[in-house]
């Protein structure tokens, strides 16, 4: 099969606010001043962006943001459901409409308070039950307690170690690299903060088999990323990250966060086929990878993820994640700059900056000699991800 | 121990459409129902207005026995939401018809719930107005 898309676009352009919990100013200033950041890195400006693409969940609007930044011609403006399962589906967006000469320069953003304003840890108990698709799917889990993305997880979760016999070590092995490589990055909440295996299995449980440490953080903070043809990003500021792969997916009765009827709960078949997408576009294998960004809100799905893609067989995460193997200097670093259980929770958008910084060599935890890196969007829902290579 | 008992808060109400009312209304009556397709039999849950299998939009409904074995479970700890008492365990079961379905789980301690345990339904009343089904582990005198 052709593909129109890969290598057509690349980042060129990332831009942060600072990661807190309480960030004392609204969401929309958050996304202007991490846009502006992204800007400035790229060696853009406002007048130059003519695309914008974000999550459902995002609360500002793009034309107010756009509006915000001093934008004056916005040609292409989308919008991805799902949660941070939209985490790369937005870079999607905007490699699609770049290729295609629709937008020339798109800019993808989430901005929130997550912590400071709604949490979405705190349960879907006082959603109004409406007479929509969406409103009755929760009506067959609200009413029985399970009411946060943790208390979902948790049923995967119990399964998958019921049918690999795994322990909850496995769990523990992703929370430590997390926080780890986080302790190592000024910009992570958990900077300076690594913890042990003990302390995992000490911290208390949040819905079993999750503890405490199984969970990302509540954060609030923006992430921006600018995009651009591969074409033009070769005379901009930055070394382009290429976006040599990207891709979405949703399977065979795939639900949000409840996908609990499939014959197998061990595996995310979705994610499986944003590998394969992503492989045959990019044309490589799982060994070409060097660091992934694996999307990471609850560690049990990480350990899916890295089947998933072919890193290891089915059911042989909880061995390929001992002895440091996911660590820095191990055989896959995974999440070099936290992930979102050690510097922040920006519904994975911060991993893709993150990627960005490895494909430079500007990260505060870089790998040898990175060709390829793989970033993932949220799990246990439709989802995304990409791969970005050197230009 | 709990039984799930909730001294009167209200459980989060269910958003109903047309393709799940018969569910609802069933449960009102204590009953379990599984949607079934009227073309080729395939019972499905959750329901839906049409078979992913044959794709007919024709479905009626069946009762289950009520008995199935956990297919998997989670005991929520966090948030405590004033509904429900804590350690609050919740399972997965397969129904002996072959689909799945959430509820609470009572009559067994949490750190005694097991993947595989035999169960049956039975259904309480949390509120005022409020039916749910739940399930029970299967005792060797039951």
């Amino acid at each position: 099969m052709t593909n129109l898309l890969s290598g057509k676009a690349a980042i060129v352009g990332i831009g942060a606010t600072e990661f807190s919990k309480n960030s004392g100013r609204s969401e929309l200033r958050l996304a202007v001043e991490a846009i502006r950041m992204a800007l400035d890195d790229a060696g853009l400006t406002a007048k130059d962006v003519d695309g914008m693409s974000v999550f459902t969940m995002e609360t500002n609007p793009e034309i107010e943001v756009f509006r915000q930044i001093g934008g004056s011609e916005l040609k292409f403006f989308s919008r991805i459901h799902y949660g941070g399962g939209a985490a790369c589906a937005t870079l999607q967006q905007a490699a699609m409409a770049i290729a295609t000469g629709v937008a020339e320069v798109v800019v993808c953003y989430r901005a929130m308070n997550e912590r400071s304003g709604h949490r979405f840890g705190t349960g879907i108990q006082n959603l109004q039950a409406a007479t929509t698709t969406e409103s009755s799917h929760y009506g067959w889990y609200a009413p029985y307690g399970l009411l946060t993305p943790a208390s979902w997880v948790a049923m995967f979760a119990q399964r998958y170690l019921f049918e690999t016999g795994a322990t909850t070590e496995a769990f523990g092995h992703v929370a430590v690299a997390d926080r780890r490589h986080a302790a190592n990055n000024p910009a992570a909440w958990f900077y300076e903060q690594p913890i042990t295996l003990e302390d995992h299995a000490a911290s208390r449980w949040i819905v079993e088999p999750l503890r405490l440490l199984d969970c990302c953080q509540e954060s609030d903070g923006a992430v921006a990323v600018v995009v651009t043809s591969a074409e033009r990003a070769r005379d901009l500021r930055q070394k382009p990250a290429i976006l040599t792969g990207v891709a979405q997916g949703a399977c065979d009765d795939q639900q949000m966060m409840t996908s609990f009827y499939r014959d197998d709960l061990t595996g995310i078949p979705e994610m499986g086929l944003v590998a394969r997408q992503l492989y045959e576009q990019a044309r490589i294998t799982p060994k070409d990878i060097q660091t992934a960004v694996i999307y990471d809100h609850f560690t049990p799905f990480v350990l899916c993820q890295l089947e998933e893609f072919g890193f290891c067989e089915r059911g042989e995460a909880k061995d390929f994640v001992q002895g440091g193997n996911i660590e820095i200097g191990g055989g896959l670093p995974i999440n070099p700059h936290g992930g979102q259980l050690g510097e922040a929770y920006i519904h994975g958008l911060n991993g893709v900056a993150e990627g960005v910084r490895q494909i430079r060599g500007t990260s505060c935890n870089p790998v040898a000699d990175v060709e390829n890196v793989l970033v993932t969007a949220g799990t246990g829902v439709p989802t995304s991800g990409l791969l970005l290579g050197q230009a | 121990m709990s039984e799930g008992s909730t001294g009167g808060a209200p459980r989060p109400r269910p958003g109903i459409t047309r393709d799940t009312a018969f569910f609802w209304e069933g449960v009102a009556e204590s009953r379990l129902r599984i949607q079934r397709c009227v073309d080729c039999g395939a019972l499905r849950h959750p329901p839906g207005p049409a078979c992913p299998k044959c794709a007919s939009l024709a479905w009626d409904h069946v009762e289950a026995s009520g008995r199935g074995r956990i297919h998997s479970f989670v005991v929520v700890h966090h948030p405590k939401v004033p509904a429900f008492d804590y350690p609050h365990p919740v399972a997965l079961v397969e129904l002996e018809e072959g689909t799945r379905f959430v509820a609470d789980l009572v009559g067994v301690k949490a750190n005694a719930v097991e993947i595989g345990m035999p169960v049956e339904v039975e259904f309480h009343t949390p509120a005022e107005g409020q039916t749910l089904p739940r399930f029970r582990p299967v005792t060797d005198a039951g």
